[in-house]
């Protein structure tokens, strides 16, 4: 037992300042430093292996159902609520939402509560606002609604870019993370390890679509979930099912007493708190691969069970992470086999939950909770992957360069094809990042979701005076606003770049490029006075029955 | 679908009605969960002590626990609120404008 968490700790050691730094709150999957390769451990490779046959399987039954341009975008439409709810949470639960979220408790105690808050609040707005437009107007891609009346050329070509450049960033945080997750969880090559996750992902798209990306999401959750439940079960039996008493332990062991349970020095900026908020909120209503799951529903009813599920799953996971961060306070701090001979928990503090799990479940929980932690990985870039494609196929290639025009075979060879690019394109990237600082790529990927897909999404939805021109020219001064603020903030300027100081002072620009890009986008409409922007001022009548009421909507083809 | 199809849902007095009602009430609860969580950073930024206080006479529990949970409580709920009325209430509605309107 203690053989298996020396070997993972030594190595996690490096592994724990990425996860602990800020943009944790972005659920990156980001793991910077050198890592050592680790012992290979057998059971965990069991389990995991286990899994990649059965989702190979459930591939190759997707497959045979994958015929039309629907089913391999939309799964044909077919995906009931609660499935999709479970597929939207699975997207959500990264493994370092897991790992990160469960060790910022155990080093800070309530501020992990407060970080996990913001990743769930997104959800209310997205039922709220977007959901139910978003099913009754788009087909496959959050592009078909935000060009539902604009031009679709420029519109099209924006979202695919907006939709591109969030895919990119985060599948490099999640190659990078899986690459040294794997390493230290399985023994294996940092570069085997980057080539085995692209190559599943890019199985998993090509073949089995939307069907099986669906799918490996869904077991992935379930499994994630009932590991992380048991987790929580059983540090909660420890204690007799009292919470007082698994606080009032924890005080007394960890360093910080009972400052754990106030708010820390996590949120000292307000200016940077908000703007994270806003990124955190509306990121997640513009996030490609998210809101491509509203269109494998049939019908607005059921994107809106979804939305309600993902929420109730999100949350019952935060409180589940909360507690398991306890409960590795009590169980894991200070208990010999864990600690190293500095004083510290071996690995770092992301490692807490691995431990925990060890700690409550034996070698074989361990594995099994390292296994799903590497599912948990895949299941995400594969989702990444098959909306990096759709944007590429579904929006350049067939509305844009074809017109309209393009067979529907032709539209899925590109994408496929797409995959295979994108599958080698984060391989590349993957092993070219492995010693790079890249803890801002998913905080830069929510801050560009927020001021770019968001704005040009909700105005397409909400205003009636959107036209084209300002519609692309917000979309694009949002992207360009959250990447210049962000290069030249604090993230990079001065930790990744070296320079003493940072010119713009916040971590997130979101708080002023998405005010920006909705300003630019409503002055430029206003300006705009041709002859297509009033046609498209009067095409948002139609459009506003059929995100009302459905009427005309895609229907899901009967699976 | 035909021109005259949404022309008749236009015309007809209950669609006005699904689209201020629901306009409103999502805007009501959007305005609620706005008012939560900035509320709950709010406090955090400008008053951290009143969730650092303890839960009761002796107790190692903080306030902070049970606002925290409340305020993933209240995202679950609230959206739970929502699909209530939204599959029930106004579906119906929109059910017999799109049959008024064939």
């Amino acid at each position: 037992m203690s053989h298996v968490s020396r070997t993972l700790g030594t190595a996690g050691a490096a592994l724990a300042p990425a996860l602990l730094l800020p943009t944790l709150a972005f659920a990156a999957g980001s793991v910077d430093g050198a890592v050592e390769k680790q012992a290979v451990n057998v059971t965990a490779i069991a389990m995991f292996v286990a899994f990649v046959v059965a989702t190979l399987g459930i591939t190759y039954w997707a497959a045979r159902r994958t015929k039309s341009a629907k089913d391999f975008y939309a799964a044909g439409g077919g995906i009931t609520g609660m499935q999709n709810g479970l597929a939207i949470a699975g997207d959500y639960m990264s493994a370092a939402s897991f790992l990160g979220i469960a060790g910022l408790v155990f080093t800070s105690g309530f501020d992990g509560l407060i970080y996990s808050i913001g990743f769930l609040v997104g959800w209310p707005v997205i039922m709220f606002l977007v959901a139910e437009r978003l099913r009754n107007l788009g087909k496959y891609t959050f592009a078909d609604v935000a060009s539902f009346r604009l031009g679709q050329g420029p519109i099209r070509s924006m979202s695919a870019s907006g939709t591109l450049v969030v895919v990119i960033l985060y599948l490099i945080a999640q190659m990078v993370g899986a690459g040294k997750l794997i390493q230290l969880l399985f023994g294996l090559d940092y570069s085997v390890a980057v080539i085995l996750v692209g190559v599943l992902m890019v199985a998993y798209v090509t073949f089995g679509g939307m069907l099986a990306t669906t799918w490996v999401q869904i077991i992935k959750a379930v499994l994630l979930l009932s590991g992380a439940t048991f987790m929580a079960v059983m540090v909660l039996v420890h204690f007799g099912f009292s919470m007082e008493s698994l606080f009032k332990t924890a005080t007394e062991v960890h360093s910080k007493g009972i400052a754990l349970m106030e708010p820390g020095g996590l949120v000292k900026d307000p200016v940077d708190a908000i703007s994270l908020g806003l990124a955190l909120m509306f990121g997640t209503a513009g996030l490609p691969h998210i809101l491509m799951r509203f269109f494998t529903v049939a019908d607005a009813k059921a994107a809106r069970k979804s939305v309600f599920y993902a929420t109730g799953l999100i949350g019952y996971f935060y409180i589940l992470t909360f507690i398991i961060g306890f409960g590795a306070i009590v169980l894991v701090l200070n208990q010999p086999e864990y600690m190293g001979a500095d004083g510290k928990i071996l690995g770092g503090s992301n490692m807490a939950a691995i431990h925990l799990a060890q700690a409550v479940g034996g070698n074989v929980f361990l594995g099994f909770i390292s296994a799903v932690a590497f599912a948990t990985i895949l299941a995400v870039v594969s989702g990444l992957t098959l909306s990096g494609a759709s944007a590429v196929s579904h929006d350049l290639y067939a509305s844009v360069f074809r017109k309209g025009r393009a067979a529907e075979t032709d539209e899925i060879r590109v994408s496929k094809i797409t995959t295979l690019c994108l599958g080698v394109i984060a391989i590349i990237l993957g092993i070219a990042f492995e010693s790079q600082n890249i803890a801002f790529m998913v905080g830069l990927a929510f801050a560009i979701a927020a001021s770019a897909n968001f704005p040009v999404l909700f105005l397409s939805m909400f205003w009636k005076g959107l036209s084209t021109r300002g519609a692309f020219a917000g979309g694009f001064a949002g992207l360009a606003c959250a990447t210049v603020m962000v290069i030249l903030g604090p993230t990079i300027w001065k930790d990744v770049l070296g320079h003493p100081d940072a010119i713009f002072p916040y971590k997130n620009p979101a708080l002023f490029s998405m005010p920006l890009a909705f300003l630019v986008a409503w002055v430029v409409s206003k300006m705009d006075t041709s002859d297509e922007a009033r046609a498209e001022s009067v095409a948002f009548d139609d459009q506003y029955v059929r995100s009302q009421t459905g009427l005309g909507a895609e229907q899901a083809s009967s699976h | 679908m035909s021109r005259t199809i949404y022309d008749r849902v236009r015309a007809n007095p209950k669609f006005h009605q699904l689209c201020e009602t629901r306009g409103r009430f999502a805007w009501i609860l959007t305005a609620v969960i706005l008012v939560i969580y900035y509320g709950f950073i709010a406090i955090i930024a400008f008053a951290p002590d009143m969730l650092g206080a303890p839960l009761g006479e002796g107790s190692v529990t903080t306030v902070g626990i049970p606002v925290g949970l409340g305020v993933i409580l209240s995202a679950i709920v609230l959206t739970g609120i929502y699909v209530y009325r939204a599959n029930g209430e106004f579906d119906e509605l929109t059910r017999q404008i799109v049959e008024e309107s064939k």
